[in-house]
């Protein structure tokens, strides 16, 4: 283990017992019920940049796997009563077959058709689920809570805890990734595809594996929310809000290193928390708005390329 | 149940649907088609034009299309600062300027979607005409006259577009950039002027496209969000460019949906426009007329 990973690892662990001691000791809901939400779209984020940011193909359905998510989450309470770990598991497997048939899209489309493809793909699953009356169609279902497992007194702590988990998870696969082969030969494939293959990177195995990792991560992200809300409808699970708000954080944050899309989420998630809070959820997407045309405009490398340029500056100067 | 009068009825419904939807897709066909800006605003520009025309016509009682006759020019004006922004910020940086590109105008149709409820509220709106509410029956058939008003203004108006883009010097400048900038920058031309100029076109055609939207059906704040799928369909099924394609792929996405409401019922509506998006993408990427091979 190099000096990095151990401070990675180390902050990771300390960030864990963090979030478990304030599970124990803050009484108080709301944090838990904010944070949850933050926690989630870092997860995200971090989820959608291994194939948008890394590889550079951008997806705007991240909405389609977090609903697939909820929505497994959902069957599988309802048919078989099933435990949170079994269906954030589910899910994940779900994820990956979705990621793969996304991977499979990419042999034939690429750039802003595959982008375009996506938000179909979305719109697509979303109205099979408005039809299928078992979940409970598009006017919803209602979702009972099983009780709490110790040391937990409070089923939102927990998943807010449970949710922490997976934003460790996710940004250690992020971050093995960008430093391991598979993240040299995405980016290959993202400056030059025909030249990557020229030079014998496995372009398409390469696309498949980041597709089915984003995707099983997307999905597994959105399985707690069902327990979380106690309640599902077709129209908030498929929200294309979802889509834009991850793809607007790993932009503002910069996708070219891991810890990118975190910065960009607790952000833009937090600004979110407190608008929604103390405006409305209608300045809060209009922020989101604004917020994604300044950073296209003025910083396409979001801050992870200010802060880098203005590194830069400095050595430059002394 | 199923029967022949049932199906000869969603066809011809269809048909006029189709025809509207040719109409909402002609800018896009331009803008995206011809030009290869990834403009997915292009639907919220739409229903902010549809919001003037409510406005217009709520507190001055102007006539719908005579409303959208009037904005067309703000529109213009619009369209061409819209595409000055554009091509400074992506095409002249050149490197992914689609990606970033696409991001940039979700987030410019998220401000206009939450600045059209900060002003009007989330409610349906729709307008008020003599032509809206009634209907043209013949025999069996009954035919809402705001479809044949939509039908009719949809087809004059891809007709006068066709006309433009093929016998005028500006339409003609505007093709030519489509298919080669470097051969018109070679003749004298300045390809952003008609770049830019083509935009413009593009985007002041929605002030007639946004009357059409409301006349044939209120809107609400987010509806631009179905027209992604509908638009997007009918260009890329045309073929990138092709005006005639557009009419003639929006009228067949117009009969599909108009046939699966009559089948399945409107729960499936939202799907078709994005599944034969996806088909058409998979199968035939250049669309039924492309210009590329």
């Amino acid at each position: 283990m190099t000096r990095n990973s151990m401070a990675f690892w180390t902050g990771a662990a300390v960030f864990l017992a963090a979030v478990f001691v304030m599970t124990q000791v803050v009484g108080n809901q709301y944090p838990f019920f904010a944070g949850y939400v933050i926690l989630q779209f870092i997860a995200l984020a971090v989820a959608w940049s291994i194939l948008g940011g890394y590889a550079g193909y951008v997806n705007f359905g991240t909405s389609a796997f977090y609903g697939v998510g909820v929505y497994s989450s959902v069957f599988l309470v309802k048919a078989f009563g099933a435990p949170l770990p079994l269906q954030i598991l589910a899910a994940a497997a779900i994820g990956a077959l979705m990621g793969l048939a996304l991977g499979v899209l990419t042999l034939r489309m690429q750039g802003i058709f595959f982008s375009i493809a996506t938000i179909a793909l979305t719109i697509i699953i979303e109205t099979a689920i408005t039809n299928w009356r078992y979940v409970g169609g598009a006017a919803g279902i209602q979702i009972q809570r099983p009780p709490v497992t110790a040391p937990f007194e409070n089923y939102v702590q927990m998943l807010f805890f449970v949710q922490a988990l997976l934003v460790v998870l996710a940004v250690a696969i992020s971050r093995y990734i960008q430093n391991s082969w598979i993240g040299r030969g995405l980016q290959a494939l993202r400056d030059d595809e025909l030249a990557a293959e020229c030079t014998g990177v496995p372009t398409l195995r390469l696309r498949l594996l980041a597709c089915v990792i984003s995707g099983a991560l997307l999905c597994a992200v959105g399985a707690p929310a069902a327990m979380y809300l106690q309640y599902a409808d077709p129209g908030s699970a498929f929200n294309l809000n979802y889509s834009v708000t991850t793809l607007a954080m790993s932009l503002i944050g910069g996708t070219a290193h891991w810890s990118g899309p975190i910065i960009g989420a607790i952000l833009l998630g937090t600004t979110q928390q407190l608008l929604t809070v103390t405006i409305s959820s209608e300045v809060n997407v209009l922020v989101l708005g604004l917020m994604l045309v300044l950073f296209v405009v003025g910083a396409p490398q979001g801050i992870i390329g200010l802060v880098g340029r203005l590194r830069g500056k400095k050595e430059g100067g002394a | 149940m199923f029967s022949l009068d049932l199906l000869l009825d969603a066809v011809v419904i269809g048909v006029l649907l189709g025809c509207f939807y040719g109409a909402v897709s002609l800018g896009l066909s331009v803008s995206f088609g011809l030009l290869d800006v990834p403009h997915v605003a292009h639907p919220a520009f739409l229903v902010l034009a549809s919001y003037a025309v409510y406005f217009l016509n709520e507190h001055y009682a102007v006539d719908p299309l005579v409303a959208g006759l009037l904005i067309t020019p703000v529109f213009f004006v619009f369209g061409l600062a819209a595409y000055r922004l554009y091509y400074e910020t992506f095409e002249k940086r050149g490197s992914d300027a689609g990606v970033r590109g696409i991001a940039f105008f979700f987030g410019v149709a998220f401000i206009i979607e939450v600045l059209i409820i900060l002003q009007f509220g989330v409610d349906q709106r729709s307008v008020t005409a003599d032509y809206v509410g009634k209907a043209w029956r013949f025999g069996d058939f009954r035919i809402p006259y705001r479809l044949l008003v939509a039908f009719a203004v949809a087809t004059v108006l891809t007709v006068l577009l066709t006309l433009y883009l093929s016998k005028t010097f500006m339409g003609r400048a505007i093709r030519a950039v489509a298919q080669d900038e470097v051969a018109l920058r070679l003749m004298g031309a300045d390809p952003l002027k008609v770049k830019q100029w083509a935009f413009g076109i593009a985007t002041a055609v929605l002030g007639i496209a946004g009357a059409l939207l409301i006349i044939v059906a209120p809107v609400d704040p987010i509806l631009d969000r179905a027209y992604i799928g509908r638009t997007f369909c009918v260009v890329v099924m045309a073929g990138l460019g092709s005006m005639s394609g557009t009419l003639v792929a929006a009228i067949i996405l117009g009969v599909a949906e108009s046939i699966v409401l009559t089948l399945f019922g409107a729960s499936w509506a939202p799907a078709i426009s994005f599944a034969m998006l996806l088909g058409v993408l998979a199968v035939r990427p250049q669309g039924l007329f492309g210009r590329r091979s």
